[in-house]
């Protein structure tokens, strides 16, 4: 555990190891050169401290081969450390092949990390332990900069350009982003968590059902909540959208006059284009959510609207296409 | 304690006629072409805005007493170190030592009547005054919240403050700068007096000589490159802003092109000054002269050619970083030789305590720490974690604070006898130095390991873990306060009531010390002829001093 007054960050990547290495070094070096220095004009200051009011010191010019090795000695120490310098920042720069790309948006002030999958958040990344780690970073506005102390990882997030960045995180736990590239008003405030996981839970988390195997069918209820389904799609069917009660399997009238069954494609479909088949009697308001769910989630989703079946059909605003009205 | 250690003070008058009480009244001062009341105009001036800027340093320290800020909004914190940045870059530090100092010493300290040319002199102080007034115009309708750096397009475009008035007015400041360093390049070349050879100059000249080249060659483009952002701010012209078809990273190639060797506008003359101070209160001859001018010129020229080294995160190409790292590694080897050539001075040395000597340890200190944390960021691997963070913050108010304001002050106190005709009090000027030292270091240090820690710069909020550390920096800035208080207090008190100098109270052996104090108007009665090296105390009779001798034990061998 860290002390109550730390002298570095958490190491929580592959960087974070090399990073503190190398400030050991330069800082050793430069500790030397500062207690050397320090130590000689302290000494010199009392030892040659003026005994008499009409003293003058001893006439030394200068001596050639000290300059030089005063020249030469830091010169070598400081190629030193632009070497070592240099082979860090090279590792830095070429992100190995395998890695795992994880899209990231900074506009004023605020976050947005879209992974793999799709799977979108705000002020959060998700990422798990192990893996190699590629940010693809742009900006919808001004410079801002991604910057994870326990990572010692950052990047300048420039408008018009795209910017990578890459780390292999080695420690599970919550670590703070910030925003390092001074961007207005709420600079300060933009910044987050990084949270590092077990490659499982970050499987499970990816698919949504984090905390192990969850009921589809209760999760695909809590969606249709979390994701504002229902707001249209009232159960009555007084809303925007036709109540789904007992749509699954039933035949759908559409606007075109043909008719569709409700079956899994034609759900998955209506999530994902919404505008691909549209419901007779009504317009064509709902978003897609192509990209925001994860393909675990549409099947939660189908699961929750198969439950549905048996429950009542509302005389109007079902969408369900009359018995009579077939060919 | 070592006041009776000094030189002993014979009874000594003022003048009868100096160049502050040859005319009087108001126009003889606004429309005077004497290079020191020039310098007097500059001295008051800069010290207006270094209170300004001071003033927002202070609500910064105390706003920074809680992680959720104590004092103002986000607003207005970010208006304040902004504010605080662009009064104390551009309108104190960048003129300080050259345009007070260097403008009242360089004639005196090269044996000439005035600078090459008084009126340019004179219109470079109205071209600053002008630029100041635009730059607090902007501070009054809206201030300005880009940060120092004014980065586009967040300066160009998405700022709601004052940005215009504030470029135009650095824009029309950069010219004082260009006409002050033209001034002096001039002067320097044609007026030094018979036997003022170029390795006679004292080494507060060969500075200045280094920082003029900087200021004629740099300034103009920091001048264009904000009217390039104020032009797009207002006519949207796409020079940086990407949404035009411009390059925002082009804005930063330009501003540190500039901005980067301003560092040194600020630090050489800082330099200059500790090398005049130095060989005076130890009395010796400064080891290693020709090393020591020699790393003001390199430093110059290699200081133009590291720019981009503020610029390692921005994504610039592998390449390009690695060229930068290495060329930032170079311009460190000067500074290293000016600050071993200072140490080597004490040695044998007859040194006093004296407090423009205890300000030169001071700047030798901070300066030191400055500089080697300079290693840290010009270090690849290590500058990707700490740039942009409180460590820089540190850095650089190590190297502009602790290095050129300690100077510019220490610099205030040597000459002081100088400028005024009268000494300060020893005893209270010794504890305002030692004041100014510990709070400083109270005050910055703790940023060293908060930047580390990941704090980053110009956040009003921080993460609770990071207050305790902010806390004690704000407990240092007070301390810090109340090190530049005193000093303004009882300098200004001694310019009536101090002791009557002398020409030369220290003893100094530089030309300046060769004529009254305050000088008269045309500075010297007679033109001076110089017969003497640099810093040589052994063969000047006329110091006063025991002459060729060496009082501090008998003279051993060879060294």
């Amino acid at each position: 555990m860290q002390s109550q007054l730390p002298l570095y960050p958490e190491q929580a990547s592959n960087f974070a190891p090399q990073v503190d290495a190398l400030m050991m070094f330069i800082t050793a070096i430069c500790l030397f050169f500062a207690v050397a220095i320090t130590a000689a004009i302290v000494i010199f200051f009392f030892k040659f401290h003026r005994k008499q009011p009409d003293a003058v010191g001893i006439a030394i010019h200068g001596d050639s081969r000290l300059e030089a090795a005063w020249m030469i000695i830091p010169l070598i120490l400081a190629m030193a450390m632009f070497g070592w310098g240099a082979v860090v920042y090279v590792d830095y720069r070429h992100a190995p092949q395998d890695t795992l790309d994880v899209y990231v948006i900074g506009k004023q002030w605020m976050w947005k990390a879209q992974q793999p999958n799709g799977m979108r958040e705000i002020n959060e990344l998700h990422v798990p332990v192990g893996r190699n780690i590629r940010l693809i970073l742009a900006s919808e506005d001004v410079i801002h900069d991604f910057f994870v102390p326990a990572f010692r990882v950052k990047m300048d997030v420039v408008p018009g350009h795209y910017n990578t960045m890459w780390f292999r995180p080695t420690k599970p736990g919550r670590y703070h982003f910030f925003c390092s590239q001074y961007c207005g008003t709420n600079h300060a405030l933009m910044g987050g968590w990084v949270t590092v996981m077990e490659p499982s839970d970050y499987a499970a988390w990816l698919s949504g059902l984090s905390g192990g195997s969850v009921n589809p069918v209760v999760a695909g209820e809590k969606l249709f909540a979390d994701k504002a389904c229902a707001t249209c799609h009232v159960a009555d069917g007084t809303g925007r959208a036709p109540s789904l009660n007992g749509l699954f399997g039933a035949k759908v009238l559409l606007a075109d006059g043909s008719t569709v069954v409700a079956d899994e494609a034609y759900i998955r479909e209506s999530i994902l284009q919404p505008n691909a088949k549209i419901v007779a009697g009504y317009q064509p308001l709902m978003p897609t959510f192509q990209g925001q769910l994860t393909e675990e989630q549409i099947l939660a989703l189908i699961a929750y609207i198969k439950s549905l079946q048996s429950l009542p059909v509302p005389a109007k605003g079902a969408g369900i296409a009359p018995t009579t009205g077939k060919k | 304690m070592s006041d009776t250690l000094t030189a002993p003070l014979p009874g000594h008058k003022m003048p009868h006629e100096d160049y502050l009480n040859a005319t009087y009244g108001i126009r003889s001062w606004l429309l005077t072409t004497d290079h020191k009341r020039i310098a007097l105009l500059y001295l008051g001036s800069v010290t207006f805005f270094f209170f300004i800027g001071g003033l927002f340093a202070t609500m910064i320290r105390i706003h920074l007493l809680t992680p959720s800020g104590a004092l103002v909004t986000p607003e207005t914190y970010n208006k304040l170190f902004t504010m605080h940045g662009v009064a104390m870059v551009f309108f104190f530090l960048i003129p300080s030592i050259p345009s007070v100092l260097g403008n009242f010493l360089i004639p005196l300290m090269i044996g000439a009547k005035d600078l090459a040319f008084p009126k340019i002199n004179l219109l470079s102080w109205y071209i600053y005054i002008v630029g100041g007034c635009f730059v607090l115009y902007s501070f009054g309708t809206g201030g300005l919240d880009t940060g120092w750096t004014f980065y586009t397009p967040l300066s160009s475009v998405y700022s709601n403050s004052a940005v215009t008035p504030a470029v135009i007015g650095i824009f029309i400041n950069g010219f004082s700068s260009i006409l002050t360093g033209l001034n002096f390049i001039v002067t320097i070349h044609t007026m030094r007096a018979p036997g003022m050879t170029w390795f006679r100059l004292p080494l507060f000249v060969w500075a200045h000589y280094a920082t003029s080249l900087v200021m004629v060659l740099g300034t103009p483009v920091i001048a264009i490159t904000l009217l390039l952002a104020g032009l797009e701010r207002m006519f949207h012209l796409g020079f940086f802003n990407p949404a035009l078809g411009g390059d925002p990273i082009l804005f930063q190639h330009l501003f540190w092109f500039y901005s980067h060797p301003a560092v040194y506008i600020m630090i050489l003359p800082a330099m200059g000054v500790i090398s005049e101070i130095i060989p005076t209160f130890a009395r010796k001859p400064i080891f290693g002269y020709s090393f020591i001018a020699g790393s003001s010129i390199a430093i110059a020229v290699i200081g133009f050619l590291v720019w981009a080294h503020h610029m390692f995160v921005t994504g610039e190409s592998t390449y390009a970083a690695l060229t930068f790292s290495l060329l930032s590694y170079l311009v460190a080897i000067p500074s290293a030789v000016k600050v071993f050539n200072w140490t080597s001075t004490l040695y044998k040395g007859s040194i006093s305590w004296d407090t423009p000597m205890l300000y030169a340890f001071g700047f030798i200190g901070l300066f030191l720490i400055g500089g080697l944390t300079g290693l840290f960021l010009a270090c690849l691997g290590l500058d990707i974690h700490i740039h942009d963070t409180y460590f820089v913050v540190a850095h650089f108010h190590y190297i502009m604070v602790g290095g050129a304001v300690m100077g510019y002050v220490g610099g205030i106190h040597f000459w002081w006898p100088k400028i005024t005709g009268r000494l300060y009090p020893e005893a209270l000027s010794r504890a305002a130095a030692v004041t100014l030292f510990v709070g400083f270091n109270l005050t910055f240090f703790p940023q060293f390991i908060l930047g580390y820690l990941g704090m980053p710069r110009r956040y009003h909020t921080y993460p609770p873990e990071f207050q305790v550390l902010n806390v004690l920096s704000t407990a240092g800035a007070s301390i810090l306060a109340l090190g530049y208080l005193l000093p303004m207090l009882y300098l200004t008190w001694s310019m009536r009531y101090g002791k009557v100098a002398g020409q030369n109270p220290w003893p100094a052996t530089g030309l300046e010390w060769k004529t009254d104090s305050p000088p008269p108007t045309e500075n010297f009665h007679v033109t001076p002829e110089v017969t003497w090296e640099p810093y040589d105390f052994q063969n000047r009779p006329d110091l006063g001093l025991v002459a060729g001798a060496s009082p501090l034990a008998p003279a051993h061998g060879d060294d």
